[in-house]
């Protein structure tokens, strides 16, 4: 199993909510994605998930209620306002903005080394 | 949802939380169980995956915004229940506070009323007066009526000029004649201030002039008094100094110039020689800038002018300045130092109270660290006790500042009442948002202050000690606090107690002081003579006769005479004299205090003749001009006081020479604490029947009589009434007052100083020993089993007892020391503040620290000996 590292400052907001992003989703429901989704590689710690979730629900990002899950149980669900998929967006293009411009530091210093 | 919806339903959310954590553990639960794990296994890999619940849901509270308001509702609620629990401490804590938020506030109230809100006129910011300067006399408000008018006509700066001067008089019809106080006004007055009147009409430029219809304006205490608030009143007549004027306006209640009147007439009007004199100052003058106009751009404009009417006429106004200063600071004058002083050491008052309850909740704060220690291994973040510790003591604070306020409307009033003569403005004073905006920040503040240390300290410590120790065991660091907190209340004590010493001091010495004349059996008052006779020099001169055979035949009546100025009453007249024939420059003239008087003044006051004679009958207006001065001014003028025959010049009495036949003691005119600072100190007499005619008249309406009785001076008072209502009826006697009254009065405030420093430090005394018996008792309770073990290993009573007294000493003599160095600075502002101080001296500093050690050592000496009666056993075997 590879080594797992922290996840970056801040990312776990954006990772939330783009996962609820993809439709009404519960809190473990989002823990279980963000472990498929990084396959292993990155460690989120559940206890923060549900801090993070309510602050996103206090900034008006989130809307939770409460639903039946398939398997009938009452479950609190998150989905995505307005304002929170515009935070999406926005957040996701200074992502891969910040991380294409580190790869690109990354290569060159490689480059220079050879 | 809002926040104060989610404030609320605070209850449904905590449900939600636990839901969904609860939902969470159970799927995960079961996932892991379908992927083979035993349900125990599950359980535990689920739980650990999610880690502690409790810490879980605390930041879910915390990433929510009303996160702070919940607590901060928990921690009131948690505060009060705290409180219900130890009703004794809670009494104690909020009794204090408010006895010292109360006081503050008090102070407060009369503070914010007096000096700090804007005076009750319109615009009132535009509101100045203007003084006239001279090296001699330095600021005053005298102005001359001539000046008055080229001001009004130069003035740019100034939009509005109004002048005002003292003219009370006798009212004779309708109704019984009566004296009554009141003020010549110039018409534009009302218009300057910005007040309507209340009925009626202010005076017309055409009556403000001489010779205009006689018209009188009068208050509403009068119209109320004598007409019943019947509008009616507005066009009646009013006979005023035996003058019939017809009622043109009621001033509204509550007008006021220096000081309440009955009676307002135009200053126009006025026909004596003073008012076209430049050299009679006698005018106040109230005006208002021009909008936009600055208080220094008016100062720029009366320079010119005062310069320009100097070049005019030399002989009365070479180097005479005028200045121009807000009117509200006029108004209030004196007292602003007085007030903050009093203020200041409130404060001081305030601080020990503080010092009290935080050294109570430290006690209380070391004694639950295990409390705290075990809250803070649950889970509970260090900040999230701090609150909460503060909120405690605000809760505390905001109590005692509730309680505070029920004082401080109890208390102003009487604190007004008993303040000597009267404060300025003190109609106005009352509580307001201001004073409550004040008390609610001082609460909190204090509350704050109080709470800060004890919050500070306590999630301080290791845990593992704490929980394993307990409360037993007490840091050096917590002991030092204690120490700091005691040392403070004893230093604010010695300030206030020395300060309090200090007054009684001045009290004692200025109370001892000869005042210069035998004060015991004389009655003094003003005489009003009937208006009719005042017209006529002879027959002033005829009733003045007949009142004094008159007042002679009055049984309990030894001696009487007549006077224009009596000693340490209101009102002066200073004269510029000089011993050669040609006048001095004016800047080096020397001036003393002139009296006219009748020839058994001297008896009557009891003042010592040291050389020649006192003025007899034969002293006449055409028998030679003769004076009799103090032994200050002989040896002024002439260097020795053996000074009989010598002569004097004083244009304004005579303007020949002045024969000096007899020379006087001196007498403390400027009241036994003020005398000394008085700018005159010289005193001359002149007898009255040398007044010259022309000024007859207006002498005739200063004049009051001082009698010598052989019983309680007031008891004569009635007999003197009835017999002096003169010819007509409408003779009357006003401001009666006795000599002893007179000088009990100029010390008046000194005494109320040291009643109130008196207070403060009882209070300040109580309080510190309070905290000190407080803060002993707990350093020996945390020393219990060392006691013990001293005990066991041979120590006997009076060693432990020596060794707590010990310990409280070396804390007292700290408190001392610097309470001192506190004491020494607040002498410095006494003595700029109060007439007569006494600087301080070794023996009253020994003599108040040695109350306050006494106090203290007493206050220490209960734990001491609690201390010593400890039972080794038992105390070692609590450890």
């Amino acid at each position: 199993m590879p080594e797992k590292s922290d996840l970056p400052q801040g990312t776990l907001d954006l990772l939330i909510l783009k996962i609820a992003a993809l439709g009404p989703v519960h809190g473990y429901g989002i823990a279980q994605r963000l472990q498929q989704i990084s396959r292993d590689v990155v460690q989120v710690p559940q206890g923060s998930l549900y801090p993070a979730l309510h602050r996103l629900e206090n900034r008006g990002l989130l809307i939770a209620d409460w639903k039946e899950t398939e398997t009938g149980r009452e479950a609190k669900f998150y989905r995505l306002t307005r304002k929170g998929r515009a935070q999406l967006e926005a957040e996701a293009a200074t992502w891969k903005r910040l991380s294409e411009a580190i790869g690109l530091i990354l290569r060159t210093s490689e480059g220079g080394a050879q | 949802m809002n926040w104060w919806r989610r404030l609320l339903r605070r209850n449904e959310m905590e449900e939600q939380i636990e839901r969904e954590l609860r939902f969470h553990l159970d799927q995960h639960i079961s996932d892991l169980i379908a992927r083979g794990l035993s349900p125990e296994q599950a359980r535990r890999e689920a739980r650990l995956a999610l880690g502690g619940p409790q810490q879980v849901k605390e930041q879910c509270r915390d990433a929510r915004g009303t996160r702070w308001l919940e607590d901060l509702w928990q921690d009131a609620r948690y505060a009060l229940r705290m409180l219900r629990q130890g009703p004794s401490f809670a009494a104690v804590a909020v009794l204090t506070l408010a006895l010292g938020i109360g006081a503050t506030s008090v102070m407060f109230t009369v503070i914010n009323s007096v000096l700090l809100k804007p005076l009750a006129y319109p615009d009132s910011e535009r509101l100045v007066t203007v003084h006239v300067q001279t090296e001699r006399l330095g600021s005053t408000w005298g102005f001359s009526y001539p000046d008055f008018l080229d001001l009004r006509r130069y003035s740019h700066a100034l939009e509005r000029l109004g002048a005002w001067t003292y003219g009370g008089g006798t009212v004779s019809q309708p109704g019984e004649p009566e004296y009554v106080d009141g003020r010549q006004i110039s018409s534009e007055l009302f218009s300057v201030l910005g007040v309507p009147l209340l009925k009626g009409r202010a005076f017309l430029p055409q009556e403000d002039r001489p010779g205009g219809t006689p018209a009188i304006i009068i208050s509403y205490g009068f119209w109320q008094r004598r007409f019943g608030g019947n509008p009616e009143a507005i066009g009646a007549s009013l006979v005023f100094e035996g003058k019939p004027c017809t009622i043109v306006g009621v001033a509204p209640a509550g007008f006021l110039l220096d000081g309440e009147v009955d009676v307002l007439t135009p200053l126009g009007q006025n026909t004596e020689v003073r008012m076209r004199n430049r050299a009679a100052r006698f005018i106040h003058l109230v005006a208002r800038l021009r909008p936009g106009a600055t208080v220094t751009e008016a100062q720029a404009e009366l320079a010119l002018i005062s310069a320009r009417l100097a070049k005019q006429y030399p002989e009365s106004n070479a180097n005479l300045g005028m200045t121009a200063g807000p009117l509200r600071q006029e108004l209030v004058g004196d007292v602003r130092p007085t007030l903050w002083m009093l203020l200041g050491s409130v404060s001081m008052l305030l601080l020990i109270a503080c010092v009290n309850v935080a050294s109570l909740l430290l006690a209380r704060a070391v004694s639950r660290q295990r409390e705290l220690a075990m809250r803070l291994a649950l889970g509970a973040g260090r900040s999230r006790l701090v609150r909460q510790c503060l909120t405690e003591s605000a809760v505390l604070g905001l109590s005692g500042g509730l309680a505070s306020l029920l004082l401080a409307v109890l208390a102003t009033r009487r604190f007004v009442a008993l303040w000597p003569g009267s404060l300025p403005r003190a109609g106005e004073i009352h509580l307001d948002w201001r004073v409550l905006l004040f008390a609610l920040a001082v609460s909190l503040a204090t509350g704050i202050l109080f709470g800060l240390a004890p919050a500070l300290r306590a999630p301080h410590r290791e845990l593992e000690p704490a929980l394993r120790a307990g409360a037993r065991t007490i840091s050096a660091g917590s002991r030092n606090l204690h120490s700091a907190f005691v040392i403070s209340e004893i230093a604010l004590a010695v300030v206030l107690l020395v300060s309090a010493g200090l007054l009684g001091r001045t009290l004692l010495h200025l109370s001892s002081l000869d005042p210069g004349l035998n004060v015991k059996n004389v009655l003094t008052a003003h005489v009003a003579l009937s208006p009719s006779v005042l017209t006529n020099p002879a027959q002033a001169r005829a009733a003045w006769e007949d009142f004094l055979n008159r007042a002679r035949h009055v049984p309990g009546i030894r001696d009487v005479a007549l006077t224009d100025i009596v000693p340490m009453r209101v009102g002066e007249n200073v004269l510029p004299y000089w011993t050669t024939p040609a006048p001095p420059p004016p800047n080096a003239t020397p001036v003393t205090l002139a009296s006219t008087v009748t020839p058994d003044y001297l008896r009557v006051m009891g003042i010592k003749l040291l050389h020649g004679r006192f003025f007899n009958d034969h002293d006449r207006l055409n028998s030679t001009a003769v004076v009799v001065i103090d032994e200050n001014l002989a040896r002024h003028a002439f260097g020795q006081t053996d000074v009989v025959g010598r002569q004097l010049w004083s244009r304004f009495l005579d303007p020949g020479p002045l024969a000096v036949i007899g020379v006087v003691g001196h007498v403390r005119h400027w009241g036994l604490a003020d005398d000394d600072r008085s700018r005159v100190q010289d005193q001359l007499y002149y007898p009255f029947s040398q007044v010259p005619d022309h000024l007859m008249s207006l002498f005739s309406s200063f004049m009051s009589v001082a009698v010598r009785t052989d019983i309680a001076p007031l008891s004569v008072v009635e007999a003197l009434r009835r017999e002096e209502r003169g010819a007509n009826g409408d003779q009357t006697l006003y401001e009666v007052r006795s000599m002893e009254e007179l000088v009990s009065a100029s010390l008046a405030r000194q005494r109320f100083l040291l009643l109130l420093f008196g207070v403060f430090a009882g209070l300040a005394l109580a309080l510190a020993c309070i905290g000190i018996y407080g803060v002993l008792s707990y350093l020996t309770s945390q020393r219990v089993p060392e006691m013990g073990l001293r005990m066991a290993l041979g120590a006997k009573r009076g060693d432990v007892v020596r060794l707590v007294l010990r310990q409280s000493l070396a804390l007292i003599f700290a408190g001392i020391f610097s309470g001192a160095l506190g004491a020494f600075a607040a002498s410095r502002i006494l003595l700029k503040l109060v007439p007569g101080m006494h600087p301080l001296e070794p023996a009253t500093l020994l003599v108040m620290t040695s109350v306050l050690l006494i106090a203290a050592l007493s206050a220490s000496f209960l734990p001491a000996r609690r201390a010593s009666r400890v039972d080794p056993a038992s105390a070692l075997r609590q450890e």
